[in-house]
């Protein structure tokens, strides 16, 4: 049974914190952001490489910070920080007590030790192989060691999440069905499992063949089952960020959903699609009949992107409805001009929605057509979509939600608040840019993880247009400024927990709600429009997505007849 | 007065409530435009002059650099750079093998216009990308797989195959030549 003496209660918010989850919460978001500060240093230097004018690392060194920034990036910090959401959604949103945290600190060790291990076999030199290591190419046993540790402590983390929700319900912490946002936790540690449990599959032989156990493994079988983890992992980060866009646009505007059926159903239709999201990586490969491609590409026709373009919707939407009812009734957009823009929970949650969609978004959409693929395979334009999905995109969430989380778990006053309002823009806007740049440059045929455009000396090599080297120097430029963005998150972070100022309980709360609970309400559903600003944003989207994917295909029908 | 939000466990008939209009009219656009996406794919399939499905076939490393060798001792024209790489002028029709090894290219190949080839793409050590610029068509090789496809080249001139997957630490040196003639 839960405990009193386990819990306190949150002056700022009066939320019911469980004080083992929150321990756990706290390390587990440390974790995460010293691995983004360690990531981002080598993202920065591999950036300064590919800006032609700079060039800064030796060819050897540059592949090697490659390795790490992938590695420290995408799966060290972005999972730590789900496991720290994780925690948040099960406990403190369901007023619950945790599961066992003595396996949660199981967990964050394993993690932790796979993190580090890993980061020592690449920074060594001995496993240059990118974080996707395809075989053959063979790196040292203890980097599948690590990463494979580094999984079954995230593993450990969905089924505490889902122990806890066992609990909640048995104790009847909460009444009726799950809020929305657990729910969408719930979807992201359901596919965290599947996600994980693929990983292990393709990397304990893998692990066995670095080590002369077992013979060839098959690299294509690995390029599918490795996808089955690497993709599928974005769903996860597609459904921790869209809970935490729901959960911030209650935070700040006590928004609850247009609609929980339809909310709720977009999240679900993230499940149905969950295992085919592989074959996205493998639509420029040998082998797969066209019906398995078309299928698997388009996620069985687009059920998922379905998903996510009704969230792109209700989202905002939510939003609106919840600004309208509060009387900023005016025109298509005053809920929006009239937003707490100065506010880096919410410039961070919206730029993050809005980057995501229209860069991250409607790339993703185009270069997944399975025949558009081999215009763009391989080339800059895969890390440029990328970062609009998951640099400009979930990282950015996470750092709005951060903004927020902060000083409700340290109680201390947040450090140079300046510098966190301006954060949110730098990153967002320095990645999306270096985003577009990457993908104009993979347009044009540049190759990614490439050390050398330039083919120096190499009597076969060619010269790029003066075009292509602008377009890189450009996203060089734009990822400085995406790096400042990232540190200036990072001193904010680590300044408020070791310089803010402690807070007194009786202190005004940190967290403003004003206005937060006016909403019951959204009045008659029959007339009029709930939400037409957002219906018009959308409808804006719509024509970027449909003009983009048609010029992409008139660019492919140009191209030498292969068939 | 309830604040049900979505942090907050919904209304217990949440399920009955209606769906908006706005929310309809936007659900079926997105459902109809994930329609045609689907359906572009297919009729692409059928009418569209690229297609990277291709055929592939299992073949060993060696099998497969075996029949590269004996492609460049039937139609080696000439050699260029001095790594001596073979320009070879398949005809019309053949079979050209490109073999691609930590850090090079087997051949120059050297196609006419207008004409279509076979080309079977694989790799005889690690993962290569196989990257036609100006072109830009990008396709991925795979150590014991035989990727076919058949290139029927559009404009004459130079054009470069860039390797565009990782593949060792000089992987930037992987780049080759292809010649497109009347
Ligand atoms: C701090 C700012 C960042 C900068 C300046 C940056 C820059 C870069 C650059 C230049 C590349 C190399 C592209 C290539 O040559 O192929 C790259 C790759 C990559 N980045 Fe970032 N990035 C940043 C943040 C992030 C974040 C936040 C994430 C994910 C959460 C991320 C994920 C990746 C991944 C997965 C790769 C691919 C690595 C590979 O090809 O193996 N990056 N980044
Ligand atoms: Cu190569
Ligand atoms: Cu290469």
């Amino acid at each position: 049974m839960s405990n009193d003496s386990e819990f306190r209660t949150c002056p700022d918010t009066g939320l019911r914190i469980h004080l083992p989850a929150e321990k756990l919460m706290k390390a587990n978001a440390v974790a995460a952001v010293v691995f983004l500060l360690i990531g981002g240093i080598f993202g920065l230097v591999v950036a300064l490489t590919r800006w032609p004018a700079v060039h800064l690392l030796p060819a050897e060194w540059f592949y090697i910070a490659l390795t790490a920034h992938g590695t420290d990036v995408l799966i060290v910090w972005i999972i730590f920080f789900e496991m720290a959401v994780l925690y948040f959604t099960s406990t403190v949103l369901l007023n619950s007590r945790m599961a066992t945290p003595r396996i949660g600190w199981v967990a964050f060790a394993l993690m932790l030790v796979g993190a580090v291990m890993a980061n020592v076999v690449i920074l060594d030199g001995s496993s240059t192989v990118m974080f996707t290591s395809y075989p053959p190419l063979m790196a040292s046993p203890f980097f599948y060691l690590g990463l494979i540790l580094f999984a079954v402590g995230a593993l450990l983390v969905c089924f505490i999440f889902l122990g806890t929700l066992v609990i909640a319900k048995q104790e009847r912490t909460y009444e009726g069905s799950l809020p929305l946002v657990v729910f969408g936790a719930l979807i992201a540690a359901i596919i965290a499992i599947f996600t994980i449990a693929s990983g292990a599959i393709i990397l304990i032989p893998t692990l066995l063949w670095s080590l002369g156990l077992v013979g060839d493994i098959d690299p294509q079988m690995y390029r599918l089952v490795w996808w089955a983890f690497g993709h599928s992992s974005q769903q996860i980060n597609m459904a921790a960020q869209i809970a935490i866009w729901y959960g911030i646009a209650a935070l700040l505007f006590g928004a609850k959903p247009l609609s929980e059926k339809v909310s709720r159903m977009a999240f679900f239709l993230y499940l149905l699609a969950l295992q085919l999201g592989s074959a996205h990586h493998l639509l420029s490969d040998p082998g797969g009949s066209m019906s398995f491609r078309v299928f698997n590409t388009s996620y069985a026709m687009y059920i998922a992107v379905l998903g996510s373009m009704i969230h792109a919707f209700t989202i905002p939407g939510s939003i609106e409805a919840a600004q309208r009812e509060k009387g900023l009734n005016n025109g298509l957009f005053e809920w929006l001009r009239k937003a707490p823009w100065g506010n880096p929970v919410f410039s961070g949650m919206f730029l993050s929605l809005t980057l995501f969609g229209f860069i991250g978004g409607i790339t993703g959409i185009t270069m997944s057509v399975q025949q558009i693929n081999m215009i763009i395979h391989n080339t800059t334009y895969v890390p440029g979509h990328f970062h609009g999905t998951v640099a400009a995109g979930t990282t950015l969430a996470f750092m709005a939600l951060t903004y927020w989380l902060l000083p409700v778990l340290w109680r201390r006053d947040v450090f140079m608040p300046k510098m966190a309002q301006w954060s949110t823009w730098m990153f967002g806007l320095g990645m999306g840019g270096f985003a577009i740049f990457f993908m104009a440059a993979g347009h044009l045929g540049v190759a990614r993880r490439h050390w050398d455009m330039t083919f120096a000396g190499n009597p076969l090599g060619f010269e790029y247009s003066a075009t292509v080297y602008l377009f890189m120097g450009v996203a060089g430029i734009t990822a400085v400024i995406g790096s400042l963005g990232a540190l200036a998150y990072i001193l904010y972070t680590v300044g408020t927990i070791l310089f803010g100022k402690r807070r007194p309980d009786t202190a005004a709360p940190a967290v403003s709600d004003e206005g937060v609970e006016a909403i019951t309400s959204y009045g008659n559903r029959s007339k009029g429009w709930e939400a037409p600003g957002s219906m018009v944003l959308v409808a804006v989207f719509m024509v970027f997505l449909v003009v983009y994917y048609f010029a992409n295909w008139k660019y492919l029908g140009s191209v030498w007849g292969i068939r | 007065m309830s604040t049900h939000n979505t942090l907050t466990p919904p209304p217990n008939d949440w399920w009955r409530h209606p769906i908006g209009r706005d929310e309809v009219i936007w659900i079926s656009v997105a459902a109809a435009w994930c329609v045609i996406m689907t359906f572009m794919m297919i009729y692409w399939y059928f009418a569209g002059n690229q297609n990277q499905a291709g055929e592939a076939y299992r073949i060993s490393p060696e099998a497969f650099a075996a029949k590269a060798d004996e492609m460049v001792d039937k139609y080696t024209i000439r050699t260029e750079t001095e790594l001596e790489v073979p320009v070879v002028a398949v005809p019309p029709g053949g079979d050209v093998y490109i073999v691609s090894s930590q850090f090079q290219w087997n051949v120059i190949p050297e196609l006419k216009l207008g004409e279509t080839y076979r080309f079977h793409l694989s790799s005889v050590d690690v993962n290569h990308g196989f990257s036609l610029q100006p072109i830009n068509v990008n396709l991925q090789l795979v150590p014991g797989y035989d990727y076919v496809l058949n290139f029927t080249p559009n404009a004459v001139g130079e054009y470069n195959m860039v390797c565009n997957e990782y593949c060792g630490l000089l992987h930037h040196a992987m780049v080759g030549r292809l010649y497109v003639v009347e």
